[in-house]
């Protein structure tokens, strides 16, 4: 009877996940695989194609450099909003909340206006004489890795802030005190305090970025697609959604593989510092 | 040290919240301009791109239509996950956090993967409207939010004082409503807006699932944005940070905005 009526509460939430999520999934597989006596044929070919190849590695670098760049400005930013009073900490968590609330068309688009052959940042450099004519910046590797930074740098800090909050600041006076300057401080007791939160918030931008299609669609232009991009491309514009689930199926397993890896890294540092 | 009074840090820390903040004040500044394109500084000052904002069909039924699905989308979540949650927390059942991973399995799928599957399965292949896939799309996209949120609040919540409820003679309804929910208010609030607010800010899940007659939002503006670049992008966009803040500003009166993101 009990169990009865836990199955009856569960049953909703797990008809719908499997039937909208699993097995769509399951649907966009089969075709990928049945296309011919050799089952992996389809992908084998995507694989062998250069220009497959470098979609596949500008995602993962764009990915990769926006994770480094969010950790380098983040990192610091959550260090000084941890340690103000409680009442600015409060505040400048709500400023840093507002953008990560606000649509991700928006904050793109912001970045169009900056990064534009007339935009801003050329405006800036032109008057300032450091350049003679517009640079292209929009449109390149380097605006999506601007844009996703910009996308992602208020969830980093967000999830940093909490666990430096929780850090026991007399260990750096201690250090402090031991003669250890700022940085001595920043990366041998810091940093290795904050293993587990800083690897957190690298899964979630580096699988963010890495799967995101509002950004590198808005600043990348046609000729800078990522797998999320190719996905829409192939579907909608080429009509070919049998390689279009084949980029699915790589990016999910791109994406789980590399999540999963971090995982056991943190899992790995987390043990060595029980042990030490 | 780093503390408040390490000055490299305090220079770090205003130079990274002003490059923060100064992207969202340009897209304020330029919805005033007075030329028919995007340009800084502006000349002039004009609201004409706030009124041509209403000229747009695409962006007031897009407003309309994202609205709707993003309170429907929250309210099935909550409706769907606050049992399944309960079933979870209060059972004792064997398979568990078994459940509770694939209650938050759909987060591990791109969105741009989960409006490319469901639009296989939910429109072609089991025939449903376009309407009811995006729902379901954005369902699946709040689910994890409930899930995540009101479970962790549920495990807090001693199983006691329900317990005593049923003794005093509440039926399990009685007591579930009476007791148990007014104590993960909370929670399911905060999970509401989250599920709200990430529902109508999507734009991968519904670009597979929407169509000439279904347009929402973020996409229109996406579609605009790609085929014109004047001040009305702006006024819209001034209008939805408007939207995000008001929206803040009811959250922090009633339960602190600290808590959308515990």
């Amino acid at each position: 009877m009990r169990k009865r009526s836990a199955i009856l509460l569960l049953l909703p939430a797990f008809v719908g996940v499997l039937i909208f999520t699993f097995y769509p999934l399951i649907q966009i597989i089969i075709p990928t695989l049945n296309q011919s006596s050799d089952y992996g044929k389809l992908y084998l070919e995507f694989l062998k194609s250069s220009y497959n190849q470098t979609v596949i590695f500008r995602t993962l670098a764009i990915a990769l450099f926006t994770t480094l760049v969010v950790l380098v400005l983040g990192l610091p930013l959550a260090i000084w909003i941890a340690r103000q009073d409680e009442k600015v900490r409060k505040l400048l968590s709500v400023i840093i909340l507002f953008p990560m609330l606000t649509n991700a068309v928006i904050r793109n688009f912001a970045w169009i206006i900056i990064l534009g052959k007339n935009g801003v940042f050329n405006d800036l450099l032109l008057k300032l004489h450091l350049i003679s004519a517009p640079i292209t910046i929009l449109y390149t590797n380097a605006a999506i890795v601007i844009g996703s930074a910009y996308l992602f740098l208020p969830i980093m800090v967000t999830s940093l802030v909490g666990s430096i909050t929780e850090l026991n600041i007399e260990t750096e006076e201690a250090a402090a005190v031991l003669g250890a300057g700022a940085m001595t401080n920043l990366f041998k007791v810091i940093i290795p305090q904050l293993t587990t939160g800083i690897l957190t918030g690298c899964i979630l931008v580096f699988a963010g970025t890495m799967t995101a299609y509002t950004t590198p669609q808005l600043l990348g232009g046609n000729r800078h697609l990522v797998m999320a991009t190719l996905i829409y491309q192939q579907a909608m514009t080429l009509g070919d959604w049998t390689n279009a689930s084949v980029v699915a199926i790589i990016l999910i397993i791109l994406s789980v593989v590399i999540m999963f890896a971090i995982n056991k890294l943190m899992k790995k540092l987390d043990r060595r510092k029980v042990n030490a | 040290m780093l503390d408040r009074k390490n000055k490299p840090l305090l220079i770090f820390g205003l130079v990274v919240m002003f490059i923060i903040l100064v992207p969202l004040v340009l897209v304020v500044i330029t919805s005033f301009g007075n030329q028919p394109t995007i340009s800084l500084p502006i000349k002039g000052f004009t609201f004409e791109w706030y009124k041509n904002i209403l000229q747009q069909p695409d962006f007031v039924d897009g407003f309309k239509m994202s609205l709707f699905v993003a309170l429907i989308a929250s309210f099935s979540a909550l409706l769907i996950g606050i049992p399944a949650v309960y079933a979870l927390t209060r059972y004792n059942l064997q398979h568990a956090e078994w459940f509770q991973s694939f209650f938050l399995s759909p987060t591990l799928i791109p969105e741009i993967v989960v409006g490319f599957a469901l639009y296989q399965t939910a429109v072609i292949s089991f025939k449903l409207p376009l309407l009811i896939s995006l729902l379901v799309g954005h369902f699946l996209l709040c689910l994890p939010y409930v899930i995540r949120l009101v479970s962790a609040s549920m495990l807090i919540l001693d199983p006691h004082i329900e317990e005593a409820a049923w003794v005093s003679g509440c039926t399990k309804g009685q007591a579930f409503f009476l007791v148990v929910l007014p104590n993960i208010k909370a929670s399911v609030i905060a999970a509401f807006m989250m599920c709200f607010i990430n529902s109508f800010n999507n734009i991968p899940i519904s670009l597979f699932l929407n169509g000439p007659a279904l347009n929402m939002l973020p996409t229109a503006i996406l579609n605009y944005l790609q085929n014109n670049y004047d001040p009305t992008v702006s006024a819209i966009s001034v209008v939805l940070m408007i939207f995000t803040a008001v929206m803040m500003w009811v959250v922090e009166k009633f339960l602190g905005v600290n808590k959308l993101v515990k």
